[in-house]
């Protein structure tokens, strides 16, 4: 299985190899050594292989991913998974700003915390951040699902549309429009398979969770919220 | 866009490679910053006795044309000297009078503040930054996008004793700042909005306000993008606005605590691989001092 090590091979390199492999390939699993907070790795994947990456990964780490498995050992910079269409990517240390952002589908799993803008304008992608996530998380988040074990910041869920927030710790403040909202048997399901897809077992229970998403009252423009646009 | 960095060292051993590890973090940050570079670095000082860093041109004879108990070395188009403290006014007012062509960019009983317009590696080189020893300082990258590329925009700014400070962001309400703050004395030599915060520190510190109090107050004081990180003699601290517009993250580990705009920037210190790697909140104030 290929092991490219960056401190002997470009970053453009290695992407060109990836992007490079047939649907078929049966170079399913590669590493990735000497990442160094490198930018832009393993983005654009197109094809059903796993991709480790054993150190720290800058920005935009498998931003745009489609079908691949990316995991990350170590932290993340900004824009992880970034428009991530399918696949799965996982770090197991922290992220910074803007994790998941405008995501379309696939499973984003976090290990540590997530900061600022977390799932911001997420559109389908499924998170599960198992630390605490920053400030304006989910900003104008359209649908899919964040799932926090931790805490979330300022402005949780500001003009978020109908994508679906699960927190299990504190709420610092929710953002316009956003409301907490019943967590009903549907939700406590789909909750769980999101837990179990993260590799988190009973141990960690639905019903420690509260759920909040949009009130729908900034939907259509009326005056009488002007100051809330 | 533009790149920070900074370090302070808590373990002493480390010091003499002090500019040799400041160095390696400004250079990967050339790519946020191409335009010119600057980098401020408390090193030895003695009581009693300031150093002023001056920059430009034709710095030979100053030092014998200055006279008395004064002492200079020069590296590249910086010069620093060395002088009794109650030497200072006379030598800025002679600076003033007969050298009007340079630029005094720092002072301090521990301060060396050098910048310049180039590539980061090669103003790094020009001054010698990786041979240079010291307990803590900062740096910054440029990439100019409201003004003009000149060594007088370059960071960081220093506008009181053994102060400095880089900023990743813009300030919109420099202008008015600036307008209180030259009355009570502070004393501005670019129009750079980046000097004003600098300048707003150091009224703060003036009025007895610790480094932690001064930036905490800078939150309520200050309009617009700020990622800073500020140095004094004994200390060091770095702030975000309440948006964290700008990137940052650091490290700590029991030898340093080290920030960078990006990680790259912390890849190649000592020990990285154990460090607490962190990303600093908005609007919190992480201040270290030296005992």
């Amino acid at each position: 299985m290929p092991v490219v090590d960056l401190a002997e091979t470009t970053k453009r390199d290695l992407n060109a190899q990836l992007h490079a492999l047939p649907a078929d390939t049966n170079a399913t699993h590669w590493t990735v050594e000497n990442s160094e907070g490198q930018h832009a790795l393993a983005v654009g994947l197109d094809v059903p292989i796993t991709v480790e990456i054993n150190g720290h990964a800058g920005y935009y780490c498998a931003g745009m991913n489609k079908q691949a498995t990316v995991v990350v050992d170590g932290n993340v910079g900004v824009g992880v998974a970034e428009n991530m269409l399918s696949g799965k990517v996982h770090v197991k240390g922290d992220a910074s700003q803007s994790a998941g952002a405008t995501a379309h589908g696939g499973l984003l799993v976090i290990d540590g915390d997530a900061s600022a803008r977390c799932g911001i304008s997420m559109k389908g992608v499924d998170i599960v951040v198992k630390g605490s996530i920053g400030a304006m998380s989910a900003f104008m988040a359209q649908s899919g699902n964040l799932v926090v074990l931790g805490d979330a910041g300022d402005a949780l869920g500001d003009s978020i549309y109908e994508a679906r927030l699960y927190v299990r710790g504190t709420v610092k403040s929710l953002g316009a429009d956003c409301i907490e909202k019943e967590l009903r048997d549907e939700h406590k399901a789909d909750l769980r398979r999101l837990l179990d897809a993260a590799g988190l077992d009973e141990t960690v229970s639905v019903a420690d969770f509260r759920r909040y998403g949009s009130a729908r009252g900034l939907y259509n423009f009326h005056v009488d919220n002007s100051s809330a646009y | 866009m533009c790149g920070i960095v900074g370090l302070f060292l808590k373990n002493s051993t480390l010091e003499p490679r002090f500019g040799e590890l400041l160095g390696e973090m400004l250079v990967v940050m050339t790519g946020r910053g191409p335009d010119s570079a600057g980098f401020a670095v408390y090193g030895s000082g003695e009581n009693g006795r300031i150093k002023l860093t001056v920059r430009g041109d034709d710095l030979d004879s100053i030092v014998a044309d200055l006279g008395g108990d004064i002492s200079g070395f020069i590296r590249d188009t910086h010069l620093v000297l060395t002088l009794p403290e109650r030497d200072e006014q006379r030598v800025r007012d002679w600076l003033a009078a007969s050298r009007p062509d340079l630029a005094v960019t720092g002072a301090g009983e521990r301060i060396e503040l050098y910048k310049e317009v180039g590539l980061p590696a090669d103003v790094a080189k020009r001054f010698g930054l990786a041979g240079m020893s010291g307990t803590h300082g900062i740096g910054h990258t440029r990439m100019a996008t409201e003004s003009a590329v000149t060594t007088a925009g370059a960071h960081p700014f220093s506008t009181g004793t053994d102060q400095c400070l880089v900023h990743n962001g813009s300030l919109s309400n420099h202008r008015s700042l600036r307008r209180m703050l030259e009355p009570k004395g502070i004393r501005f030599s670019t129009d750079n909005d980046s000097e004003v915060a600098a300048g707003y520190l150091s009224w703060k510190l003036q009025e007895g306000a610790t480094l932690a109090e001064a930036l905490e107050a800078s939150l309520d004081d200050l309009d617009g993008f700020f990622t800073f990180v500020v140095g004094t003699e004994s200390g060091f601290a770095v702030l975000r606005d309440p948006v964290s517009c700008k990137p940052a993250v650091m490290a700590e580990t029991d030898d340093y605590v080290a920030f960078g705009s990006e990680y790259r920037a912390l890849a190649g210190l000592p020990g990285i691989q154990n460090a607490r790697v962190f990303e600093p909140e908005p609007a919190r104030v992480y201040a270290w001092e030296r005992n």
